[in-house]
């Protein structure tokens, strides 16, 4: 397999505030290789949006990052200068948010935006810029892009609106995109094309996709692989067929028996999952799941369970697995 | 359905209309709806026209003495009739207009240029820097402006520029405080953090991104701060520490009016009244 893109080894990002230490991200570490799509799923406040903010390092104070390092291409985002990090942003790494009107500057035209995302990484003669705005327009489908261009962005749709960041994404030919939460401000119609569109993105341009999510059914439709946090560590990974198929933590398995399907009976009631994700200040001893857990053995109750590989590629960190792991595949993994 | 069409024609060819009218049209509109707004404008646009006229042209010249008897009432010669060295009073009022507008679009200038920089760089940068300068600026309220700015009139000596300054001295701190609000809140929306993850530098978040959506409050403070300045400069004049003379101000003509009150009342209430 090819050198992974972008290497997140024990990274840990904490937010000093009067109450306390946040630790939203606690050790977290993951590899995205070239061309592929990562979905990072959890609740909210589950440290998955923090992830994606420190590998850009836009964390604001009083967060931090206390710990660990960002590999992109084999260099350490953590401890280069600010320039150095300023130069990755939006040209190799770019990032779309959660609400496309918000994150677009209501005084200037969509355009000029996207021009200046060109721009921000070495000059460019406007005409350039121009019709590569355009360009990009067309490639995000937005119809008639050579007049929308000159538009504000109030008189984009809430889709339109979540592709012309796309296509602010897309400016500068990044080999990551992180797509935070791309479709929940969106109406499902509008969600389907969205993904669509990301998925087509990153089969024509190869670009690496890092999907942060809270819906399950989102994942399955763009993912190849899938992380999922909770309270700021990750509890299980690999990819998404095996994920589905077969959890190996509880917490999977709740998330998933807490979509609703098509096929069940409809006078079931919908699983959902007890209680609320642990205050990161003083998070739970042993297993920060364990309150919520319904297989929870003793163990769970003192003791951390670290990561291990539990199948082909898959990973979790649960006592309960480990030890049906164990007892199927005799004294082996020992 | 045979009326239907009709209706609905009717009812999309209004409602086009409406959504044609352009952004001007539209503040046009609502201007004409608020009458006092309606009468200020005409008012501040005359005072314009005639700051304007009194610079190529004014009834007799300004500073020329003797024209007449002192405290000479109106006549048809001289419409508002002589002040206390028989100038013509007409003439010192279309100055003074000119006067009054110079000090006060000159103040909010020179307030706009020291404010926005001051509040961008407090509220943008946050931390140290920031404590800094909102205890300069709390320094700067708890100091009372008329002694400041006598302060530096008697300082700097008088002159136009050195009253604009002066009175600039004693606003800025209003335009910093606002701006800098504005700024701590635009910071933290969605679309500066998106162009910080786009790469752009914090000179270009600053300016494309937060001052033009700063503008509108900017506007309004400084739309305030004219009239003030306006008035602390007539305050500054009758206390005879305005421009210096022969230079008419309105103040400095209300305070050699408010002398002759009582011998020419005729002569001083016109000044008077228009000093307000």
């Amino acid at each position: 397999m090819s050198q992974p893109v972008l290497q997140v080894k024990d990274l840990k990002t904490q937010f000093f505030t009067d109450d306390g230490v946040v630790q939203a991200v606690d050790g977290v570490s993951f590899d995205l290789n070239p061309g592929e799509t990562l979905g990072i799923v959890g609740e909210s406040g589950c440290g998955k949006s923090v992830t994606a903010l420190s590998i850009l390092r836009l964390v604001q104070e009083p967060g931090r990052i206390v710990n660990g390092q960002i590999l992109f291409k084999g260099d350490d985002i953590v401890t280069m200068s600010d320039e150095e990090v300023r130069e990755i942003r939006g040209k190799d790494i770019a990032m779309i948010f959660q609400d496309p009107l918000s994150s677009l500057n209501p005084v200037l035209t969509v355009g000029f935006q996207i021009e200046e995302a060109i721009e921000a990484h070495g000059k460019v003669p406007g005409k350039t810029a121009l019709s590569r705005t355009v360009a990009l327009l067309k490639q995000v489908r937005i119809p008639a892009a050579e007049s929308r261009v000159h538009d504000y962005p109030h008189q984009f749709s809430g889709g339109m609106r979540q592709r012309a960041m796309i296509a602010m994404g897309l400016a500068n030919s990044p080999s990551i995109l992180i797509a935070d939460e791309p479709t929940t401000a969106l109406d499902v119609t509008v969600q389907a094309q969205i993904l669509e569109l990301l998925r087509d993105l990153n089969r024509d341009l190869k670009t690496a996709i890092i999907l942060i999510t809270h819906n399950m059914g989102v994942v399955a439709s763009l993912c190849t692989r899938v992380l999922v946090m909770y309270a700021g560590r990750v509890v299980e990974q690999g990819p998404v067929e095996q994920i589905f198929k077969d959890p190996q933590h509880p917490y999977t398995w709740s998330l998933l028996q807490s979509i609703p399907r098509l096929d069940s009976d409809r006078h079931d009631r919908l699983l959902s999952i007890e209680g609320f994700p642990p205050d990161l200040i003083r998070p739970p001893r042993g297993c920060r799941f364990h309150p919520r857990c319904q297989f929870k053995i003793d163990r769970c109750l003192h003791d951390d369970p670290p990561l291990l590989n539990v199948g082909p590629d898959q990973d979790a960190a649960c006592w309960v697995t480990m030890r049906r792991a164990l007892a199927s595949n005799g004294e082996r993994r020992g | 359905m045979a009326t239907a069409p009709g209706i609905t024609e009717k009812y999309i060819e209004e409602t086009l209309a409406h959504e044609q009218t352009s952004l001007w049209g539209d503040a046009w509109r609502r201007l004409r709806r608020n009458r006092l707004a309606l009468v200020s404008t005409v008012f501040l646009t005359l005072l314009t026209l005639v700051a304007i006229i009194a610079q190529f042209w004014t009834p007799y010249s300004y500073y020329a003495q003797g024209l007449g008897p002192i405290y000479q009432s109106p006549t048809a010669q001289h419409w508002l009739g002589l002040d206390q060295s028989g100038r013509d009073i007409l003439s010192r009022l279309m100055l003074g207009a000119q006067v009054s507008l110079k000090v006060g679009i000159g103040t909010q200038l020179v307030v706009i240029v020291v404010g926005v920089i001051v509040g961008l760089v407090a509220g943008f940068y946050r931390g140290f820097l920031d404590t800094i300068i909102s205890t300069v600026i709390n320094i700067f309220y708890g100091i009372p402006d008329l002694l400041v700015a006598l302060t530096l009139v008697l300082l700097l000596g008088r002159s136009l520029a050195i009253i604009i300054f002066a009175i600039a001295f004693t606003q800025w701190m209003n335009m910093a405080r606002l701006v800098r609000g504005q700024t701590l809140a635009l910071r933290e929306r969605e679309f500066v953090e998106a162009a910080r993850s786009g790469g752009a530098k914090a000179s270009k978040i600053i300016f494309r991104h937060i001052l033009p959506n700063a503008l509108g409050p900017l506007i309004v403070q400084a739309t305030i701060g004219i009239p003030m300045a306006i008035l602390f400069e007539a305050f500054l004049s009758f206390l005879g520490l305005g421009v210096p003379p022969p230079t008419p101000s309105w103040g400095a003509m209300a305070a050699d009016g408010f002398h002759a009150i009582r011998i020419s009342p005729t002569s001083s209430w016109r000044r008077r009244s228009r000093s307000r």
